[in-house]
């Protein structure tokens, strides 16, 4: 043995996967699945637009949007929230299906190819990141429905503005999937961490109503800036909005950083193989 | 310069926290081999195949797929490899051939080869009718083969499964025999499978035999048998509630024979049993339920090793 040789004489090995081939059939697989669960598509979509409607039509009387123009009611005030929460929706329950893949032993057959761990982490984030923003999108067409005129400018920017926070909480899911046993425990992860971050980014309520700790935990939450984006883009016209949200290159800048520190994570995540797990 | 052989475990061993699941494994698979390694569960058969198919580092010692480390060059072993998993892993909302399509592309075959290959392994294990059927419709033993085309697809050297049988029926399982035969017959491939059917280990060429994390036998089903002694006498007592203890001592002092007692039956290793039968008769009229003479099986061989029975693995041992 002492004298053997590494390979030699075995048949050719099959040839080394590249980075795209591999990260667009497994972002395919995504679309695929979520088009054939139909009632996946209810989930994620109708349940943040029956929010929107009874916490529009709740709180329309009792809410006004700081500064604000008269008339505005808390149904438009709180569109982009909604929308940021369909996000989460889609996004962070797409990186459930990693929980699914591990227990149904499908997960183990894509570990054991021979892709790069990055493509298995651009595939699932971007193929929750496309089900996420395709969404927002079908939902953002109801926005003039909420009083919210869509001119060009406003989609592009909400487009761009979703797909940042698409990609960075479709990242969070898959970190939390990643190591997770039980699809019990995401839920809990989803009730306990997810939902309050959504609760305290602006999506709910402004800022400047807040108490001070609860204003400096919002200022802290990284997902406070993809709702301002979306905000900014969705209120292009009333300028009261606008004056107290961070400016428009923070929000974006603030969404970008939290996108590539969480799929950062999920990358190093990934890459560690686990050494105690039966 | 010799080729490196297909699997090189050296010393292997794993620890789960305080369980000793591996405790010093070393043997060789050689090309063109099936290999089987059998062993109860908790017999740590598992996870070898979890290091050999880069699932899993090693705790200790190493494990060489074609001379490359599973843990140092996992990228290496990966592209030379074909795992097929207890569960078939295949997502049942996709057809059949989107799943091998998907597969495909997760080895690194696009375009037209993609193509070519799913259509190959479609048309070779008999599935190109179900190839648009959703696979959460297929039956268990059609969903194993799918899952075999889809091990296979690459071309690997070495194909890997973990309890292929587990979960088939006897015909399902001929079958997947079959088209492991068929397939073999076509290209040099080396055949590396887990089993606890000890059974299936006289459908390898050679078997490993683990218990408790140790390899207790590892030579040709054939020559293990031979260890054996020509036949297996199992002596069955009429009831008398010390679980055959005292019968086997019988048996011990009277013929000077070494035995075994295993679920209130004495077993006793002989080179021409047939003509232990009569005897046996003859000194314990009245005493006995039943006698069996057969030739040696897999299990006996494990029997005979460990002390106990196949399906009889202590507690502790089986907790995984």
């Amino acid at each position: 043995m002492s004298h053997a040789v590494q390979g030699a004489d075995a048949p050719a090995p099959a040839p080394r996967p590249g980075l795209i081939g591999p990260t667009l059939g497994l972002l395919q697989r995504e679309v695929i699945r979520f088009v054939r669960q139909r009632s996946r598509l209810f989930s994620a979509l109708g349940q943040p637009v029956l929010f929107w409607l009874l916490l529009g039509s709740g709180f329309g009387a009792s809410f006004t949007p700081p500064g604000a123009p008269p008339g505005t009611g808390y149904m438009t005030w709180v569109f982009p929230g909604i929308l940021v929460l369909v996000l989460l929706f889609t996004a962070v329950f797409s990186t459930i299906s990693i929980i699914e893949d591990r227990q149904a032993g499908f997960l183990q057959a894509v570990l054991v190819a021979p892709v790069p761990r990055l493509a298995i982490v651009l595939g699932k984030v971007l193929g929750g990141t496309v089900l996420a923003v395709a969404q927002g999108a079908l939902l953002l067409l109801a926005a003039p429905l909420a009083g919210i005129p869509l001119t060009p400018a406003a989609v592009g920017l909400a487009l761009v503005a979703m797909v940042g926070a698409a990609l960075a909480l479709t990242s969070v899911g898959v970190c939390m999937a990643w190591r997770m046993e039980s699809t019990q425990g995401f839920h809990m992860v989803m009730n306990l961490l997810l939902l309050p971050m959504w609760l305290l980014s602006g999506a709910f309520f402004p800022l400047e109503g807040a108490p001070s700790w609860m204003r400096l935990g919002m200022e802290m939450n990284p997902l406070t800036y993809g709702v301002a984006a979306l905000r900014r883009a969705l209120s292009w016209s009333t300028p009261a909005v606008l004056d107290a949200l961070p400016p428009l290159g923070v929000s974006l800048g603030v969404t970008a950083l939290f996108a590539a520190a969480a799929l950062g994570t999920a990358v190093l995540l990934v890459r560690a193989r686990p050494g105690t797990a039966p | 310069m010799t080729p490196s052989p297909p699997v090189l475990v050296d010393g292997l061993a794993h620890r789960y926290g305080s369980r000793q699941a591996l405790a010093g494994i070393t043997f060789q698979v050689e090309a063109g081999e099936i290999f089987g390694l059998l062993g109860p569960n908790g017999s740590g058969k598992t996870t070898l195949f979890r290091i050999l198919s880069t699932l899993m580092p090693p705790g200790a010692g190493r494990a060489l797929i074609f001379g490359f480390d599973v843990a140092a060059q996992p990228a290496d072993v990966r592209r030379r490899i074909g795992v097929v998993f207890q569960s078939p892993a295949l997502d049942g909302h996709l057809t059949v051939a989107e799943n091998l399509r998907h597969h495909a592309r997760l080895q690194g075959l696009g375009g037209a080869q993609r193509r070519q290959r799913v259509d190959e392994a479609l048309a070779a294990l008999g599935l190109a009718e179900r190839a648009d059927d959703a696979v959460k419709t297929l039956s268990g033993g059609l969903r194993r083969r799918v899952d075999l085309a889809r091990g296979l697809l690459h071309d690997p050297s070495l194909l890997i499964l973990d309890e292929p049988s587990t979960g088939l029926d006897p015909g399902a399982r001929r079958q997947l025999w079959q088209h492991l035969d068929t397939v073999r017959g076509r290209r040099p491939l080396t055949i590396l499978l887990t089993s606890h059917f000890m059974e299936e280990g006289d459908r390898c060429q050679r078997v490993a035999i683990l218990d408790a994390g140790r390899l207790v036998a590892l030579d040709t089903p054939a020559a293990l048998r031979k260890t054996v002694g020509g036949s297996v006498v199992t002596v069955r007592g009429e009831e008398d509630g010390d679980g055959g203890e005292a019968l086997a001592a019988a048996i011990r002092k009277r013929f000077q024979l070494e035995t075994q007692v295993l679920d209130g039956s004495v077993r006793i290793a002989h080179p021409e049993g047939a003509t232990l039968v009569p005897r046996l008769a003859a000194a314990f009229p009245g005493r006995l339920a039943s006698v069996s003479v057969q030739s040696p099986t897999l299990e006996d061989v494990f029997i005979q090793r460990t002390g106990h029975g196949f399906h009889m693995a202590s507690p502790a041992e089986a907790g995984q």
